[in-house]
């Protein structure tokens, strides 16, 4: 469903992405790991076109993802970001159902309001929720808050950016399920980025290791643990020594 | 230091600020061709219309009033050297129209609108609040920008035409209540003496500089770099180059409107 082939992308004199070549299939959960700054936002950004590649191809369902409506192309995705991204002059409500009070998705205010809290309680908030504004809540229930709104207008496609960054454990593993069961329920594509292992542990399907600037490994979750790649064992145990610089 | 330094330098700067004058112009002519292409968001425009408009009332206001005070004061100070104090009502009309309104109000405005109009964006920016618009199928010009300029726009003329009546009725208070003027003469003097150029002109300058205020906040917002430094950065550069645009602005405004 996804393909990206070849992609560069530096900034200045960093060159973020060196040739990124990563595949996801339709209805699959993709879990980006890599260390801070190995380009993983960047490759996110640049399947949407916030960001423009120097080099390489990215195709969505085998078209350019560069080319043709862009409003049709954005409106088959939805994304979390990574501190919540919400509107803080608009209350929650009005955040979730933003695509639906405004452009093509357009509904009657009424409407687009019972389907916020409706997509509110899928993420386990109340409905009394809806009426606050961003700044009132804690930063798990921005998370939830963030996720509604990313599904609100049911997309095909799901991006996580490091959705459990900030969180304490529990808060972490309740949006890591929600993730979870909302894709599958969805029969949404998702591509999630993360340093958090028990995130990939919940959400994979298909894992891909980044490092500078190219996939270094992918596979099925199930085979992570035991793919032999130096980065990628080193990465998953967390540990100091190997082939990826402590110290960057 | 070598001489070569200093002019490479000196060019390096020289194109810096075309650079930048470059992009501000395709900036503003991007922000203003969204004015005309749908969608467009009501709701943005008119939020725009009450804080830029409606809540910078009472500061547009009480700048006014004192300025348009100190004017008479210093008109009737220093016309007394030359026995011409009577001319206070119509140096002050004036003043206030052509000059003191427009300027004081488009600083203010910058104070008040540009510095905050710069904050919002460019936290927006660094939060990913930007990206998000867009991921939403936003256009964040249209969204963002386009209502706040054309807000502008509309409100600070207005804005300048409310300043210039509370400058002159402050020049009236003193006048009348300090300085023994009998208040029907004032105001006849001052009706008698301003004409419908000295008005219109006020308004001009007033929508221009609105414009300005507005586009410098959105572009320096817009063009944020990261973190609690780059929004702070954006926010002092957004008010500076606004000032000084007013300012420049001004005097083109006057050259042309006044030529004789």
């Amino acid at each position: 469903m996804i393909r990206m082939e070849d992609v560069h992308k530096a900034f200045g004199s960093n060159r973020v992405l060196r040739g990124m070549t990563l595949h996801v299939p339709r209805g699959s959960s993709m879990v980006i790991i890599g260390g801070s700054g190995t380009g993983k936002s960047v490759a996110l950004k640049c399947i949407l076109g916030l960001i423009k590649p120097d080099a390489g191809k990215i195709f969505v369902d085998g078209k350019d993802a560069t080319k043709g409506d862009r409003d049709a192309f954005l409106a088959r995705f939805g994304m979390l970001f990574q501190g919540g991204a919400l509107f803080d002059s608009l209350p929650v409500w009005q955040n979730v159902a933003f695509r639906l009070l405004r452009g093509s998705l357009m509904r009657p205010q009424k409407e687009a309001r019972e389907i916020a809290i409706e997509k509110l309680r899928r993420v386990g908030l109340k409905a009394d929720v809806a009426d606050l504004l961003p700044a009132e809540l804690s930063g798990g229930m921005q998370k939830r808050v963030g996720l509604a709104r990313a599904i609100a207008a049911e997309p095909e496609i799901i991006f996580f950016d490091e959705p459990t960054t900030g969180l304490d454990p529990i808060m972490a593993g309740v949006i890591n399920d929600l993730i979870r069961e909302i894709v599958t329920e969805m029969g949404a594509t998702a591509m999630t980025i993360t340093h958090d292992m028990t995130s990939v542990r919940a959400i994979a399907d298909n894992v891909a290791m980044l490092h500078d600037g190219v996939i270094k490994w992918t596979g099925p979750v199930a085979q992570m643990d035991h793919s032999g790649d130096p980065y990628l064992d080193q990465f998953i145990h967390g540990r100091a020594e190997g082939p990826i610089e402590a110290v960057r | 230091m070598n001489p070569l330094d200093a002019l490479a330098s000196l060019g390096r700067s020289v194109l810096l600020m075309l650079a930048k004058t470059g992009q501000i112009a395709l900036f503003a002519g991007g922000a203003i061709s969204h004015f005309f292409r749908p969608p467009f968001y009501p709701r943005e425009f008119v939020n725009a219309l009450l804080n830029i408009g409606w809540l910078s009332l009472p500061v547009v206001g009480l700048t006014a009033v004192f300025t348009g005070g100190a004017l008479a004061l210093q008109i009737y100070a220093g016309g007394s050297r030359f026995n011409a104090e009577a001319v206070v009502p119509q140096i002050v009309a004036i003043g206030m129209v052509r000059e003191l309104g427009p300027v004081l109000v488009g600083l203010m405005i910058a104070a008040r609108v540009t510095s905050s109009i710069a904050a919002e964006i460019a936290t927006m920016k660094v939060t990913e609040q930007i990206d998000a618009l867009v991921t939403l199928s936003t256009h964040p010009m249209k969204y963002l920008v386009a209502p706040r300029v054309l807000a502008a726009l509309i409100t600070v003329p207005l804005l300048v035409g409310v300043g210039d009546i509370i400058g002159i009725a402050g020049g009236y208070v003193v006048a009348v209540q300090n300085l023994d003027f009998n208040a029907a003469t004032y105001l006849q003097n001052t009706v008698d003496f301003l004409e419908m150029k000295d008005v219109v002109s006020s308004l001009i300058k007033g929508a221009a500089f609105g414009t300005i205020s507005a586009m410098m906040g959105c572009y320096y917002g817009m063009d944020s770099g990261r973190g609690a430094q780059g929004v702070g950065r954006a926010t002092k550069s957004s008010v500076e180059a606004a000032a000084i645009l007013i300012l420049a602005a001004n005097f083109v405004l006057t050259g042309v409107l006044f030529s004789v």
